[in-house]
């Protein structure tokens, strides 16, 4: 029988519950859209990009961010719209360079798509901007091994691996997930921590997700 | 009454325990609801639903109701119809109408909350009374394209809340307060959205000289101009040129509302058309539209304009394909080919229910979607999550707020 490896310091799982905040900004061509990236509150860029995947964790893998569905559905941009999307959202640490890269995609094509900029959408169809709030509560789960982190993970919330994966890792820019963190520096494990490290969150349902996280602890347990 | 556990093996225990951990959060403070009415209405419905679950969850929530006579909520019932766009003359006498109600309320009615949430238009002017105590105006109408004289109105007590809810974010301006995104909810519980037994679905139909020998395809809604029951016939008469199918028109009676009767009328008029038509004047019976939903192949909902449409919510509970109007809160239930069809014409609700009728595997599929769609974003559980989010959201300001 293998000997169970305390961690240096536990891991606590948390949950994050979010409610959206309205701030009356809207856009209805591709030109407000960019001015409007451009300035609003990082919460809002956040928000945009991950509410589908949380809403439509059942329609993964490829969630479209909300720029990238309005601008096809809404603008009949597709070009456009297929180039929001596969904006890698996990190579970006930090909501300012993804905001970045989203009103870079959105210059380029308009500078070589001038008829672009006449496109409006109808009344009642503009882009709302929305703030996502997020409210973090500690759960009671706290663990100091891989065998009571695997057996937690399976009935933890969506709401706590949601937090530990992409919030932590972009909205606190924290660089990495936590659960790689904690296994890297508080387990020593660092190939899981790697491969846990490596995989992208954005093209896999959060059960997915999830059932592949358990899958690999299983493989370096 | 649903107890809170009966929701756990619809939503999880997870969902549940979070409700839990969120209410600790909310010991000691007391929630007052203040709307116009204990009965009728969607918001009644809700708080009826709500306030218990409230204080079996530990959040003590208490609900008053308005006093006002007939003139006050004939003029309330005006300002209804303008702030949904609707053009009717409003005169100096019916904002004197107003406040000397809502003065008789101001200094009848006491608000002890430490919360106070008051509920659409009605009862707006009672924030004049208030002190150090917290208070949100939760708005259920469809502000997005209002009569301005009414909703400046509006607006000198709007400014005075701490915070505002919306429906839908096309409902939302610009304005000093914060305001949040809140949607409605369906009670998976109640009696228009639990599971029937078959026997049930099946003698409604027969009350209704139904039979299910062709698909059914089914608008619940009152006879209103707005629900565009007449355009739900042209699209199916569009459909029915390519594919045998059958419509059911089912809505609440319209005695009272003599514009009501005006379409029942074309309603009628139009359905001599095709003897596979069938007008249903349901008197308020859950059962039966439930039962109705269930048994339909396609629902289709069809409206002009609409507060947030949870008739779409009830459908995809029941994992129904629909076809919607993209109006008010309908496109935050259905993603367009993901959870179901958007439309913006009448020929394009015949060639999406064309669709549905002749792919009944597509048609599956998107009601499953909805269903799960519903499912995560439009429960009471969700709903409940969310107010008590709001609530704490009076304390923190920050876009992180760690509990």
């Amino acid at each position: 029988m293998t000997e169970v490896i305390k961690a240096k310091e536990p891991f606590r799982f948390y949950t994050r519950m979010h409610l959206s905040e309205l701030t009356g900004l809207k856009a209805s061509n591709l030109i407000q859209l960019l001015e409007l990236i451009k300035r609003v509150p990082g919460s809002c860029i956040y928000h945009h990009t991950h509410r589908f995947l949380q809403q439509h964790q059942y329609l993964s893998p490829e969630p479209p961010n909300d720029f990238a569905y309005w601008v096809t559905e809404i603008l009949g941009e597709d070009e456009l719209g297929e180039k929001l999307a596969s904006i890698d959202t996990v190579e970006y640490t930090s909501i300012h360079a993804l905001r970045q890269a989203i009103s870079i995609t959105i210059e380029g094509y308009l500078e070589e798509n001038i008829l672009a900029k006449l496109r409006f959408a109808r009344s009642g169809e503009e882009f709302y901007f929305i703030k996502s709030i997020s409210f973090i509560v500690p759960t009671s789960f706290v663990v100091y091994d891989l065998n009571s982190f695997e057996e937690v993970l399976k009935k933890i919330t969506m709401d706590s691996i949601y937090f530990h994966i992409f919030e932590a890792r972009l909205r606190l820019e924290r660089k990495n997930n936590d659960f790689s963190n904690w296994l890297e520096n508080s387990l020593g494990r660092v190939k899981l921590a790697n491969e846990i490290s490596k995989l992208d969150p954005y093209t896999r349902t959060l059960d997915g997700l999830k059932n592949k996280i358990l899958e690999l602890i299983n493989i370096y347990k | 009454m649903a107890k809170i556990e009966d929701y756990i093996p619809i939503v999880g225990e997870s969902v549940i325990n979070d409700l839990r951990l969120l209410a600790d959060r909310l010991k000691g403070r007391l929630v007052q609801h203040i709307n116009s009415t204990a009965v009728g209405g969607g918001v009644a419905e809700i708080l009826n639903r709500m306030v218990p679950l409230l204080n079996e969850l530990g959040v003590n929530t208490k609900w008053d109701v308005i006093k006002g006579g007939e003139q006050f909520f004939e003029v309330t019932k005006k300002f209804h119809n303008v702030l949904h766009g609707r053009i009717e003359n409003i005169t100096k006498q019916d904002f004197d109408i107003f406040m000397e109600a809502s003065n008789y309320n101001i200094n009848n009615l006491e608000t002890y909350g430490d919360i106070v949430f008051v509920h659409d238009p009605q009862p707006i002017a009672l924030i004049n009374k208030k002190k150090d105590n917290k208070w949100i105006w939760r708005c259920h109408v469809d502000v997005s394209n209002p009569y301005e004289v009414v909703w400046d109105f509006l607006m000198n007590f709007i400014i005075k809340y701490d915070s505002a809810v919306f429906s839908a974010p096309s409902f939302s301006r610009k304005l000093s307060i914060r305001q949040f995104l809140i949607s409605p909810s369906i009670d998976p519980l109640s009696d228009k959205n639990k599971e029937l037994p078959q026997e049930i679905i099946e003698a409604v139909l027969n009350k209704y000289k139904i039979i299910r020998n062709k698909p059914i395809i089914t608008q619940i809604s009152r006879f209103d101009r707005l629900k565009d029951p007449v355009g739900v016939i042209e699209a199916y008469l569009k459909v029915k040129k390519h594919i045998d199918c059958q419509l059911v028109l089912a809505g609440g009676s319209a005695s009272d509302d003599p514009e009501g009767l005006k379409v029942l009328e074309e309603v009628m008029e139009k359905s001599k058309l095709d003897q596979d038509i069938h007008i249903l004047l349901l008197p308020q019976n859950d059962i039966e539209v439930n039962a109705l939903q269930r048994a339909s192949d396609v629902i289709i909902q069809k409206s002009l304009k609409e507060g947030f449409g949870l008739t779409v919510a009830e459908a995809l509970w029941k994992k129904k394909p629909v076809v919607a109007s993209n109006v008010g809160g309908i496109p935050l239930q259905i993603k367009h080919k993901y959870s179901g069809l958007l439309c913006h014409s009448l020929d394009g609700a015949a060639f999406e229910l064309k669709q549905f009728l002749s792919s009944p595997a597509y048609a599956k599929k998107m009601g499953e979607n909805g269903h799960q769609h519903i499912k995560d974003n439009y429960l009471l559980t969700r709903h409940l999550r969310e107010y008590m989010l709001l609530f704490l959201s009076l304390f923190h300001k920050e876009d992180m707020v760690y509990l």
